[in-house]
């Protein structure tokens, strides 16, 4: 079956992402039951959840998975009805399984579901179901299987009368009547035609077939009962143990004939391209964009019944029909953003079992606070920002939590607190890991910014500055990791990696009560709120985010320092400055700072004056990545379009404040340029 | 079998073969015309810092930010004013989209892959290094450009798609 004639394609795509969520109900449900929090209709809950993946891998063709999840599924059954009980041991087996399926569903999308190895986590599901595995609470599952023993399988006959209307709510009999030949090794399937009606009474949409299915099988009743779980309230059936009648000899004769069948439908899984991504959306967000495009469509109209018979009378119409029309799109733009929303509980779920996985292996007690999990935030940053947080995580538990000892020394409780926080702040979104532990050490944070030339053994830094260090790249090597409590490890990557979603992130720690970590991330990386700038003859963007303020300096508020430096003061306090013609090396008439304009910009918390010629107006701007056909440019994030259809630079305001530290200039920055000619007209 | 002989009816008949002419000065350059996604007349350039003097800046192409070269700058011969004639050759360099100024289009030759000579030891001026062969059509030189190394070294991570 060619990927391009699969009919499947499609809903298997829809299959994975469900089934993605459907592995992430089971693994934290999965952490309450080790963590015995899990009640009854929680087991229920996970349960379903495997039990959906089972039905639909098995529809679609996936095989693999609807193997493995048929195991996993079974063990689940029997503690969620009371015929085996949960142990540590389980629990972990449990969450294994879990990984393996989760494993299982990426190769399945992948195409490759047969290269992951599942024979071993099914033997030791196999085990628990025999009672044979130390895993399981051996008393009562023996004395289970004892019975099971005794018994051996049964053979059951069931009638499946699907009610004739159930098409009309999407549902397939035939789920169920396979569902039920997979029970058991010995099956068959008889059709009863009966209900049929003449053909001229034919109502193709209608059901009117019945189903008997004898099946030998060690499952119990209840098990066999649900594989009507879903369509309960759309069929009638009954359940008959047949063992020991006679009719029994003649059901192996059609046993090859299913099973065949059903190998046909599973085999062969079908690539799928990894990387194709989709969003579900929910539909209120969907119908509220319908919504707006009418709209959208009717000022249009008005605009245009108003452009044919135009005259300056009705200048004012016009001007509100434009009105209107500039507030749908703006509207629409908004919702089409909140699109690709997601809320960061998508990431934060994954850290219930890091924190229970690291904190059993390093022996330390820990408990996870989450909050905020509803807060969006775009999808190309949800997918970007797992692995700094887990880092962070990682790095709080690990370095910054003390041992329980340790804790109880210093009079806290022994269980330390990692906190995982999402919140809106000013049209930002902030993600906070915070930590109740020992606090960065600046005593040793100094000595090995030192030792490691980062700073002058007589430099005087405060706290915040020290803090901040840990994020300098060279900081943190492996050897320094353990000097150090190594918060230094990787934090230089964490700082690129948010850097590179146009956030920032910052550190604040007191000793001996914690350290908390805050990154804060833009609503979305495709527009921002920008100031556009005249530098030069030539228009600059400036992030809103970043702009403080703008000021006209009077000429005794630039002072040069030590000869090259210049500063601005500002209200008593001094800044450092840059002349952003020299830094892009646009020769410019306005050399002199009273006469020009200062934009004071703040990056990680650090103010700095920046000199256009003029200030042009204010506007959203859409980002266009320079590096899509050209690569990064120093000083610069993207690119945008402005509405005369030139494109302008967007600066990258942070990048521009280090020219201002290291002092570079047009010297090394510009001069390839300075001379070129001007923005060119046709 | 009928199959392999429309085969290669269809390769003839493809572009595989086909270049765009321009001119540079009074040379004549051609381009594969596959690399080749439109011709275009001169539209707003806004320069970038930072780049070698060859990048003249960016410009909209439909919403898209696409970088524009100026030929004559990369091989040594001297600049041009630009004016209403000029002509920027839109091209696609892997997944990269990239503007050549050229001084103008001439037409389009079908080569075939024995008309065209490995190239001489030439000077730099004539752009040798980013010349991939010569071909003689009449009484005119065509030499074949290399856009991917003419490219490469402006265009970060240009993948071989």
């Amino acid at each position: 079956m060619s990927h391009e004639t699969d009919p499947f394609a499609e809903f298997s795509e829809a299959f994975f992402e469900e089934a993605a969520e459907h592995v992430a109900t089971v693994e934290d449900g999965l952490l309450r039951l080790d963590a015995g929090t899990l009640g009854v209709e929680g087991m229920h809950g996970v349960f379903r959840a495997v039990h959906s993946i089972k039905g639909l891998a098995a529809t679609l063709g996936f095989g693999e998975v609807a193997a493995f999840t048929h195991e996993f599924e079974s063990v689940l059954d029997r503690l969620r009805s009371g015929t085996m009980v949960s142990t540590p041991a389980l629990a972990q087996l449990l969450l294994r399984s879990n990984d393996t399926l989760k494993t299982l569903l990426d190769a399945s999308r992948a195409g490759r579901a047969s290269s992951v190895p599942v024979a071993e986590e099914t033997a030791a599901l196999k085990a628990v179901l025999h009672g044979t595995n130390t895993g399981a609470p051996t008393a009562t599952t023996a004395a289970v299987d004892a019975t099971d023993v005794a018994t051996g399988p049964r053979q059951y006959s069931i009638r499946f009368l699907p009610r004739p209307g159930l098409f009309a709510t999407g549902q397939d009999p035939m789920l169920v009547v396979r569902e039920l030949a997979e029970l058991g090794d010995e099956v068959s399937v008889v059709c009863e035609t009966t209900r049929l009606p003449a053909i001229d009474a034919l109502d193709p949409e209608q059901c009117y077939l019945i189903w008997v299915v004898k099946v030998t099988t060690t499952a119990a009743r209840d098990v066999i009962e649900q594989a009507f779980m879903f369509i309960e309230d759309d069929c009638e059936y009954s359940l008959r143990d047949v063992t020991d009648d006679p009719s029994r000899a003649g059901v192996a004769a059609f046993a090859p004939t299913l099973k065949q069948v059903a190998a046909a439908a599973v085999g062969d899984p079908k690539p799928v391209a990894a990387e194709a991504t989709s969003i579900r959306v929910p539909t209120d967000k969907v119908d509220a964009l319908v919504d707006l495009v009418g709209e959208l469509v009717i000022s249009q109209a008005m605009v245009n019944q108003i452009a044919t018979t135009f005259d300056l009378g009705r200048l004012k119409e016009l001007q509100d029909a434009l009105a209107s029309l500039d507030r749908s799109t703006r509207d629409l733009q908004e919702r089409v953003m909140s699109v690709r929303m997601l809320p960061v509980a998508t990431v934060f779920n994954r850290f219930p079992r890091l924190v229970r996985d690291v904190s059993g292996k390093i022996g330390k007690k820990v408990r996870l606070e989450l909050q905020g999990a509803e807060t969006e935030l775009d999808k190309g940053m949800i997918e970007r920002i797992g692995d700094p947080l887990t880092h962070l995580v990682r790095n709080a538990i690990d370095h910054g939590l003390e041992t329980p000892a340790d804790r109880l020394a210093a009079g806290k409780s022994d269980t330390g607190t990692v906190m995982l926080r999402a919140f809106h702040e000013g049209g930002t979104v902030v993600i906070e890991v915070s930590d109740d532990g020992r606090g960065l050490n600046t005593g040793r944070i100094r000595e090995k910014a030192i030792t490691n030339g980062l700073i002058r053994a007589d430099e005087v830094l405060s706290d915040d500055e020290l803090h901040a260090l840990i994020f300098a790249p060279g900081f943190s090597t492996a050897a320094q990791v353990s000097d150090l409590s190594g918060r230094g490890v990787g934090m230089d990557v964490v700082k690129r990696n948010v850097e590179g979603m146009s956030g920032s992130v910052a550190v604040a720690s007191t000793p001996g009560q914690g350290s908390r970590v805050r990154i804060r991330l833009p609503l979305t990386l495709a527009i921002l709120d920008g100031l556009i700038v005249g530098v030069g003859g030539a228009s600059y963007v400036l992030p809103l985010l970043s702009v403080v303020e703008s000021l006209r300096p009077n000429p005794r508020d630039v002072r040069t320092i030590l000869g090259d430096g210049e500063v601005l003061v500002v209200r008593g306090e001094s800044l450092p400055f840059v002349r952003l013609h020299s830094v892009f090396g646009h020769p410019t008439a306005t050399t002199e700072p009273s006469q020009a304009i200062v934009v004071i910009a703040e990056t990680d918390g650090r103010r700095f004056g920046l000199m256009v010629d003029d200030v042009l107006g204010q506007q959203q701007v859409v980002i266009k990545n320079l590096e899509a056909n050209y690569r990064k440019l120093d000083g610069v994030m993207g690119a945008t379009i402005l509405g005369d259809g030139r494109v302008s630079l967007i600066c990258d305001i942070q990048e521009l404040f280090r020219f201002t530290t290291t002092r570079r200039h047009a010297a090394d920055i510009g001069a390839t340029t300075v001379g070129a000619p001007e923005d060119i007209f046709a | 079998m009928t199959a392999p002989t429309f085969a290669q009816d269809l390769d003839v008949a493809s572009d595989a073969n086909q270049y765009l002419t321009f001119q540079l000065g009074d040379q004549e350059y051609g381009l594969e015309i596959l690399a080749v996604q439109e011709i275009k007349g001169l539209s707003a350039i806004t320069r970038m810092p930072n780049t070698p003097m060859h990048v003249k800046g960016v410009t909209n192409l439909r919403g898209a930010v696409v970088p524009i070269l100026d030929l004559r700058v990369r091989f040594g011969l001297a600049e041009r004013e630009y004016d209403r004639f000029t002509v920027f050759i839109i091209a696609t360099v892997g997944s990269k989209v990239v503007g050549l100024v050229v001084d103008a289009v001439e037409d389009v030759i079908d080569l075939a892959p024995d008309a065209i000579q490995p190239t001489p030891e030439l000077a730099s001026a004539l752009g040798g290094a980013y010349v991939r062969g010569i071909a003689h059509v009449g009484e005119r030189l065509v030499a074949l450009l290399d856009i991917e190394k003419i490219v490469s070294g402006d265009l970060a991570l240009l993948d071989a798609a």
